[in-house]
């Protein structure tokens, strides 16, 4: 009985630090924006500006052939969203002076001699020249060349065959393509989700280490030591106001993504919600760690980004994991961002659950109690030292 | 006797430096004591011990009748503390710090409301509630800290440097406060570089290098003194100190402002001694009378008697 009657009583004393802390957060007149404001800003930048789709590129043609055959190839060119035709051009050397000056992406090129070719059953070829200054858009461009070209000789083969042989069906294998989650591979379905792990990381993480340190900076933090709030509670009073902006700023994010980028979301906010509490929770050990090894706010910062900013890199957010050299991936088994991104991204794209997650989850749970437990320790051990 | 606070050889050490040298203090509940040094003597660690804030790296102490490091928590509810710089919430009105300090402290219902309306018009800061605490002034600000410290009526107060940067009528007043909560019993630590305010203290102590080098009644201190102190007013005081020191009965001079305090070994040789001499060197004496040595007087003197002269000096310049 007794017990109880005190954790009540403690329960209200980080209610009071609690309530201070929102005090203070209303009367900053930088915060506040910077809680609503950047993260908005963030899924603006990142949902329209980057987006790795390769659409409409600029194409030069040079047609030497002019037949029907050519124009039947180009025009299954044009008609995918991909190449815009935008150059009709006489020689090879044009197409190199317009990728040059940057005009034209891509180059298609059709010998003379290509439609004889094909009417005979002879290999006939054709010239892509892409511009490989942008190695991932030029690669894509090439993917989408291909694809068209070997539909269109797919098509070819089955008309030469079947005058051959009449009326019997050529067998064919072909594949059948169907993407799930993302049908339409639209990168904003896969930028919104990812945003939403990366501004709620930098939001708790970075906040809190400035929030510690700004009492360390002003000295009230030696005055609360000497009053009998615990050290955890103190943790808890910064920490519970800063997981409820983050919290405010995961749903913020969830809203602009469905109705202003129409991003798909399959799975349950609840489920979210909750494992987003435990990425929080293991930001906020980051944070509290920045705060026991920088003595300014100033110090915190630059701290928090330089963390920050390679944890976003590595984790998955832009580029795969599975890409990176092998030091990096053992590395990013480290950041909780990485277990994160695949949780939010899940959620998000496919609705799984926990059933599916739990590799995930797991190791997430862990490194977040683990960090917890090292930076609370670490916390209390330099205050007094 | 049971003491508020009693340490034996407490020791803090950052690195190489220790900050503070086997402090070994008995304090009697309900005193003043008054723990005097220049910057960088170690009064601040010394406090910061004292209050729980810093773990010693070695000794112990008892405060308040508790274990310094196994019963923290029960020392900190039952000592008040107020830092040298400004350590409340500046973005908080001077009535937010103040209820959220009652909360911290559990001071609740209609004792916290009371207590606060105590506070604020014994420290004339009733008409500034509102006022964010960072627009108070200097002084204010004080004594906005010292309210906050003062909620839950603490047995021990600790003050570091409580009149350092303050205005003289503000600091007046914080001596006003200070004597009131002596005669309510409350036992206060005081640390500051004045050596004036040593008078208002039962008991002092002056630090040096992390070192308690002396410890004493404030009443015996005098006691301790010898000889006698007199005060000559004769210009320009430069040169009659010189004269003066020439005397072989005058043991140390002093300017202060426009007056010369001299410490002789007996004041009625000495008056006549030194009236004889100003005379003949033609200066014109408008005053010279035998006075009550000050703590600041009694502090030199009791300085240059302690081994190591040119540590002396930085000492005693004030």
């Amino acid at each position: 009985m007794r017990k109880k009657i005190s954790q009540l009583f403690r329960k209200n004393r980080i209610t009071f630090l609690v309530k201070k802390e929102f005090l203070q957060i209303k009367r900053d007149k930088r915060l506040l924006p910077t809680i609503i404001i950047l993260p908005i800003m963030q899924l603006l930048l990142f949902g329209y500006v980057v987006s790795t789709d390769v659409k409409h590129l600029a194409t030069a043609i040079c047609d030497f052939d002019r037949s029907a055959a050519s124009r039947q190839i180009l025009s299954s060119f044009s008609n995918s969203e991909y190449f815009d035709f935008k150059y009709y051009v006489k020689s090879q050397r044009e197409i190199k002076d317009l990728i040059d000056e940057g005009k034209a992406r891509i180059g298609i090129v059709i010998p003379p001699n290509f439609s004889k070719k094909v009417a005979l059953g002879e290999t006939a070829h054709l010239q892509i020249i892409v511009d490989g200054s942008d190695s991932s858009s030029a690669n894509l461009a090439l993917t989408y060349a291909s694809k068209i070209i070997r539909a269109e000789s797919g098509k070819v083969s089955q008309e030469l065959l079947s005058k051959m042989v009449v009326q019997k069906p050529i067998p064919n294998l072909s594949p059948q393509l169907r993407i799930w989650y993302n049908p339409n591979l639209k990168s904003v379905n896969f930028m919104v989700p990812g945003l939403m792990a990366t501004i709620l990381m930098q939001i708790t993480l970075i906040q809190i280490a400035i929030a510690i340190v700004k009492e360390k900076e002003l000295g009230t933090l030696e005055q609360l030591i000497v009053t009998p709030i615990k050290r955890v509670e103190f943790i808890l009073g910064k920490a519970i106001p800063y997981a409820l902006i983050g919290f405010c700023d995961v749903v913020l994010i969830i809203l602009v993504g469905l109705f202003w980028f129409k991003v798909i979301f399959q799975g349950s906010l609840i489920l979210l919600l909750f494992l987003s509490l435990i990425f929080v929770f293991a930001n906020i050990a980051v944070g509290i760690f920045i705060s026991t090894i920088s003595k300014t706010q100033q110090q915190a910062m630059s701290t928090a980004v330089f963390i920050t900013m390679p944890s976003i890199m590595i984790s998955g957010f832009i580029f795969p994991v599975e890409n990176m050299p092998k030091v990096i991936q053992y590395l990013v088994y480290l950041i909780p961002l990485k277990y994160f991104l695949i949780i939010v991204r899940g959620i998000f794209l496919k609705g799984i659950g926990l059933k599916t997650l739990w590799p995930q989850v797991t190791p997430l749970l862990i490194l977040a109690l683990v960090m917890l437990t090292l930076s609370t320790r670490r916390f209390q051990k330099k205050l007094s030292d | 006797m049971e003491y508020a606070i009693e340490t034996e050889n407490l020791t803090k050490s950052f690195g190489v430096i220790t900050a503070v040298d086997r402090l070994n203090l008995k304090i009697k509940k309900g005193e003043i004591f008054g723990l005097f040094g220049p910057d960088g003597a170690g009064k601040t660690t010394a406090i910061r011990l004292l209050t729980t804030i810093l773990k010693p790296t070695s000794g112990t102490a008892k405060i308040a009748g508790y274990h310094l490091i196994e019963d923290a928590k029960e020392i900190r509810k039952r000592i008040g503390y107020m830092s040298q710089r400004f350590n409340l919430y500046g973005d908080l009105t001077v009535d937010e710090n103040l209820l959220f300090f009652a909360d911290l402290f559990g001071v609740k219902g209609k004792k916290r409301d009371n207590r606060i309306k105590e506070l604020l018009s014994f420290s004339n800061l009733t008409q500034f509630r509102k006022r964010r605490a960072e627009h108070l002034s200097g002084g204010m600000k004080q004594k906005l800290a010292l309210s906050c410290t003062l909620l839950h009526e603490p047995e021990i107060i600790f003050l570091d440097e409580p009149t350092t940067g303050v205005d003289p009528i503000s600091r007046r007043e914080l001596w006003k406060i200070i004597s009131d909560l002596h005669l309510k019993k409350v036992t206060l630590f005081i640390t500051t570089p004045y050596l004036d305010e040593a008078e208002r203290c039962n008991k002092v102590a002056f630090m040096d290098k992390g070192k308690i080098i002396l410890i004493e009644k404030t009443k015996k201190i005098k006691e301790r003194v010898k000889g006698d102190f007199i005060e000559i007013v004769a210009s320009p005081p430069k040169k009659v100190l010189k004269v003066i020191k020439e005397i072989n009965d005058v043991i140390q001079g002093e300017i202060f402002v426009d007056r010369i305090q001299a410490w002789v070994k007996n004041v009625q040789k000495a008056i006549p001694l030194i009236s004889k001499r100003l005379k003949q060197e033609g200066f014109e004496i408008r005053a010279i009378h035998s006075i009550q040595p000050s703590m600041e007087n009694v502090f030199i003197q009791i300085m240059r008697e302690l081994p190591k002269k040119d540590e002396r000096e930085n000492i005693c310049h004030n």
